[in-house]
């Protein structure tokens, strides 16, 4: 690790002044995915901003359907939240397997989506649940958040603050963990709303990283059954290829993890 | 048996440290005035180094020095050396490449040392390796073994003319190719064995101290021999000679065969201290570890297996090549030769055995032994061979191998090994009883029912452990004697020290070796106190690996009990004014048999000490000790079975029940046998199902962290269902055999045997990741 400046925001507001002054500073919120970064030497901010202890970043309100996390909610209170678990247990599903304990007490839903690994968990529920991404500045629907691997709609010194959402009344979350890192090799997060409306969001496996699949949604449309998955062609030329998985292996992946996210519901 | 005796669970005395945070690892040592290393390596898997410029990087804060390989070389240290000389079969000495322990003119893999930076601290040690501008002219890459011996490949080593190190074989090729021609029938079998990272949970480090008043050097590392580092290091590198080289193995946090090898870093950071005038420690990192760990493994063997018409197997023949990246390290060329081609024979009575083994630079680290080491390469080619015969030829598993047992002790193989012991029958029998090998096929059934597809597979494995009868292993090329020592020292009031030279990395010497010195002489276990890890304490010493610490560690602390009780009987019997082969030692109390004189053990040690009353012509004091050098190797065997589900839409492989019956031989310690077996089957299930090296085709290892390397981990694994069976080794005093590797050769057969049933298609390599089952179930459809 480089040497860094460490600094502790109480405030949103406080936040932004201290990446004003900072010549490279980086938002610190988990420190699950930065700090190791920082310790192989790939990231070397000037200034790291902790967000951790931002009381208006924190905490899960649940008012009727209408979901609000603050960005610096860990995974752990999210999986853990008996309200949440009345609208959404398939968010909560979710985070409980992000990682490990020791990884879902530290790391953040704000900065799991602000870093926006291909293979993460939340950036599908954004997805999925058609999710708005709070900031300090603006209001960002997910479907035009998640930009690339690794990229965002944040500019920046931008700092989310909060997620929203209304809980659907169906969702599920399944996800096919990588044997080695334990994150998705494909994940698929299915919602269906009272009104019909039905999006499959899928992380893992996109070769841009999380994507809808509008074939998949539009089979759930007609009929929300696992069956319903059956005839639809997943095609894998857009898909990751590596070490772990083919693209051909991870379409497959994706059509099983919708017919058993859909079951699961 | 006493409470802390022979057979008894006792809790591992080491324990209360390890567990309570208190171990001394080599990172932990700190002396007055150290300072701290940084290696820089290369980042290509072939270059030469066209110049080193590190004018930038001395000048940055907190650098003492940086030093390359041109100023080691001018230094007089030497090259880093394999041990095992193995002829091919031509007659020529195998062809050892140059491995310079910093490179002065090649880089042959990514993560060759280059030059060590000494600062202040590890982070200005890593900004000044940063700064170091190395100037490389990159060469061809090769990391393939099987492409790497063809032609017009590119060549590391100007020894090594088409990378072949040798070509090397055993047995009788013309009776092996005369039985395949009559056979009635033959399977055949191509078969990988994966390249494997040991991952030990401490990585390695060094601290290399100067003394420049005595001109003594003190090493500190992570070592499983540390005497057998300081025979290398004086002997070869030229560092000093023996007695002014003091090494040092404190707590060692896991070893698998990975930290018997003497690696560039302890000599430089020697080196370095005396250059430097300050002590230098270094601690790798867990890339660094991936990268430059002596890797395990890596085999590409055909095999063809001849059958008689009663199914009976007439002849074996094995064609492999093995990978040992790029240099030989220590003990890489008895590895895949007579640790592997010797154990082909398996549980089997084979009349004729020829195999045939290539080794192989590429541009990959260098691999040597790990966990099992060569045995797991001989037991899964032999046992994925007896299943697919078995299914070839429509008959079960277990019944080719009963057919095929070997029963009448001792069983001289066609290739070296001598079985002096077994019983194969008995542990097949009880890991089919304890697996309720005929309810499986309800089970599957069931199975079928929740869409999942549910598999068995066996494996009967031997292995030769006890390493080894000096005399032979010499013949075949060993540089060194395979003996051990040890040293019994009764103190003056009757506490005991024992120093032997085995060496405890993980797996309970502390415990079981006190529990021997319990057994004879019947002192509190809590009295005894076993020293190890220090050649300035220990007299000598060949170290822990092979499973050999019980047969061989534990025969020499026997053999200096002998003498120790003997000596103590003569000055008890002296006391008590009665004959010496009256005195019997019961409890802790010497006394005189079928009468009520006695004397208690601590007043026997005074007396030997205060030398007030002993028997004429006795010396005083109570010490022993004693080398043993083994008559013959020992010969563990078991049956594993394992069973698993496949879910055939992913190919995801569950591990739901896996059965052991290992015969060890005599047990000093249940619990620490079944923690060895235990072990020893999660890694061998991790190779199995999960682990993997891979370089690219640039020689970029892209398995470089727990990322991508898959770890076996609590929920990939069921609860095993262990048991012995106990058919004592006649060759050494203690009847035991070796238990430390057993898990890990016995069970990757298993599984993919297991694997291969459920999903009806034979054709899968390890690691089978859910990609390769998911595809070779589809094919099977
Ligand atoms: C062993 C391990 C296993 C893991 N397994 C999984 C898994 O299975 N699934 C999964 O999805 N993830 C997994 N993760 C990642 C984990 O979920 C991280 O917590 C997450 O990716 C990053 O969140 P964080 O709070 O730790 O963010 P940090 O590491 O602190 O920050 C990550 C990035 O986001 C930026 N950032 C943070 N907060 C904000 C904010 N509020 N506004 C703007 N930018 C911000 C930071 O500047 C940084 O660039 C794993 C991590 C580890 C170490």
């Amino acid at each position: 690790m480089y040497q860094t400046n460490y600094h502790r925001a109480s405030s949103v507001q406080e936040a932004v002044q201290m990446m004003g002054a900072a010549t490279e500073g980086k938002y610190l919120s988990g420190g699950m995915t930065l700090i190791p970064t920082m310790r192989q030497r790939l990231a070397a901010p000037s200034d790291l901003i902790d967000l951790r202890h931002i009381a208006e970043m924190k905490g899960i309100a649940v008012n009727g359907r209408s979901v609000r996390i603050g960005a610096a909610t860990t995974h752990e209170e999210v999986a853990t939240s008996a309200e949440l678990r009345t609208v959404c247990p398939a968010l909560c599903g979710l985070a409980g397997h992000i990682g490990d304990p020791a990884v879902r007490h530290m790391g953040t839903i704000g900065g799991s989506i602000a870093n926006n690994d291909p293979a993460a968990d939340y950036p599908a529920a954004m997805l999925a649940l058609d999710a708005v991404i709070v900031t300090d500045r603006r209001e960002i629907k997910a479907g035009d958040f998640f930009t690339g691997l690794f990229e965002t709609a944040l500019e920046d010194g931008e700092i989310i603050t909060a997620v929203r959402f209304d809980a659907p009344a169906k969702a599920a979350y399944q996800k096919f963990a990588n044997p080695a890192s334990r994150y998705a090799m494909a994940g698929v997060f299915v919602a269906k709303r009272d009104n019909g409306d039905v999006r499959v969001a899928v992380t893992g496996a996109g070769s841009s990283g999380v994507f809808r699949h509008p074939d998949l949604e539009a089979a759930l449309s007609a009929n929300w059954s696992p069956d319903a998955v059956a005839n639809v062609t997943v095609d894998g030329s857009d898909m990751l290829s590596d070490l772990h998985a083919s693209a051909a292996y991870r379409a497959n992946l994706v059509k099983v993890m919708t017919k058993r996210a859909v079951s699961a519901t | 048996m006493g409470i802390d005796g022979i057979g008894a669970r006792v809790p591992r005395k080491e324990d209360r440290r390890f567990l309570t945070g208190k171990g001394r690892y080599t990172d932990d040592m700190s002396v007055p005035g150290m300072k701290y290393a940084v290696f820089v390596r290369s980042p290509h898997a072939h270059a030469t180094i066209a110049g080193i410029d590190a004018t930038a990087a001395k000048a940055m804060p907190g650098v003492i020095d940086v030093l390359d390989g041109k100023q080691l070389l001018a230094d007089g240290i030497g090259n880093l050396i394999c041990g095992w000389m193995i002829h091919s079969k031509d007659g020529t000495p195998m062809k050892m490449g140059a491995w310079r322990p910093l490179a002065d003119r090649t880089v042959r893999y990514v993560g060759d040392a280059v030059a060590i930076v000494v600062a202040d601290s590890v982070a200005e040690a890593r900004d000044a390796a940063e700064a170091v501008v190395v100037d490389y002219d990159l060469l061809p890459v090769v990391t393939d073994p099987v492409q790497a011996i063809a032609d017009g490949q590119p060549q590391l080593h100007p020894e090594a003319s088409n990378n072949l190190i040798f070509d090397w074989e055993l047995g009788d090729a013309a009776a092996v190719d005369q039985a395949l021609a009559a056979a009635a029938h033959v399977t055949e079998l191509k078969i990988f064995n994966n390249r494997l990272s040991p991952n030990p949970m401490e990585p390695r480090a060094t601290l290399g101290i100067y003394d420049a008043g005595d001109d003594h050097y003190t090493c500190y590392t992570t070592s499983q021999n540390p005497h057998v580092a300081r025979l290398v290091m004086s002997a070869f590198y030229n560092v000093a000679p023996e007695n002014k080289l003091r090494v040092i193995a404190p707590d060692v946090g896991g070893g698998f065969g990975s930290k018997i090898f003497i690696y560039p870093e302890e000599i430089v950071c020697l080196w370095a201290s005396k250059r430097t005038g300050v002590p230098v420690k270094w601690t790798c990192d867990r890339t660094e570890a991936f990268l430059t760990d002596a890797h395990g493994r890596d085999h590409v063997s055909t095999v063809k297996m001849a059958f008689d018409a009663g199914n009976r197997i007439t002849a074996l023949k094995v064609d492999t090549i093995a990978n040992l990246g790029a240099y030989m390290s220590l003990f890489s060329s008895c590895v895949p030769t007579y640790l592997y081609a010797t154990l082909l024979s398996g549980q089997y009575d084979i009349p004729a055995i020829h195999a045939n083994v290539r080794t192989v630079y590429t541009n990959t680290a260098p691999v040597d032994a790990y966990r099992g080491a060569g045995r797991p390469e001989a037991t899964y080619l032999l046992e994925r061979t007896m299943e697919t015969a078995a299914r070839e030829l429509g008959i079960s598993p277990a019944e080719l191998r009963r057919t095929n047992f070997i029963r009448s002790f001792p069983h001289q193989t066609p290739v070296i090994m001598n079985y002096d012991a077994g019983d194969y029958e008995t542990s097949l029998n009880a890991a089919m009883a304890a697996a309720d090998w005929n309810g499986f096929a309800a089970r599957k059934a069931e199975a079928e029912g929740r869409g999942m597809k549910r598999g068995i597979g066996m494996s009967c494995y031997i292995e030769a452990c006890g390493l080894a009868p000096s005399a032979a292993a010499g013949s075949l090329g060993a540089g060194v004697g395979l003996w051990e020592s040890a040293e019994v020292k009764v103190n003056m009031v009757g506490t005991i020290e024992v120093m032997t030279g085995s060496h405890s990395h993980g797996q309970g010497h502390e415990t079981t070796f006190a529990q021997l010195v319990a057994d004879r002489l019947g002192v509190p276990i809590d009295s005894i106190n076993i020293v190890h890890g220090d050649t300035d304490k220990v007299q000598m010493g060949m170290g822990t690996y092979g499973s050999r610490s019980g047969a061989v560690g534990m025969s020499a602390l026997a053999k200096a009990l002998d003498k120790v009780e003997a000596k103590a009987k003569k000055i008890a019997a002296h006391l008590m004014e009665a004959d010496e082969s009256d005195v019997v030692i019961e409890d802790g109390v010497l006394k005189v048999a079928g009468t009520d004189k006695s004397v208690p053990w601590f007043q026997m040690a005074l007396a030997a000490y205060t030398a007030h009353n002993l028997p004429q012509g006795l010396e005083p004091g109570l010490k022993e000790s004693a080398f043993y050098d083994p008559a013959n190797f020992t010969f563990p065997a078991g049956c594993y079975i394992c069973e698993v589900e496949v879910d055939p839409e992913t190919g995801r492989t569950k591990v739901v029940q896996f059965v052991a019956a290992d015969d060890f031989g005599n047990i000093i310690n249940p619990m620490i046998v079944e923690g060895q077996v235990h072990g020893g089957i999660a890694q061998g299930i991790g190779q199995a199902l999960l682990e993997g090296v891979h370089y690219d085709d640039s020689g970029q290892l892209l398995t470089a962290s727990y990322m991508d390397y898959a770890m076996p981990r609590a929920d990939d694994l069921p609860s095993f269902k262990v048991s012995t069976s106990n058919t004592p080794c006649p060759s050494n005093p203690l009847g035991v055999k070796g238990c430390g590797e057993a898990g890990a050769i016995g069970s990757p057969p298993a599984l993919i045997n297991a694997i291969t049933d459920a999903i009806g298609n034979n054709a899968l390599t390890m690691p089978a990741t859910p990609e390769k089952v998911w595809a070779a179930a589809q094919a099977a459809n």
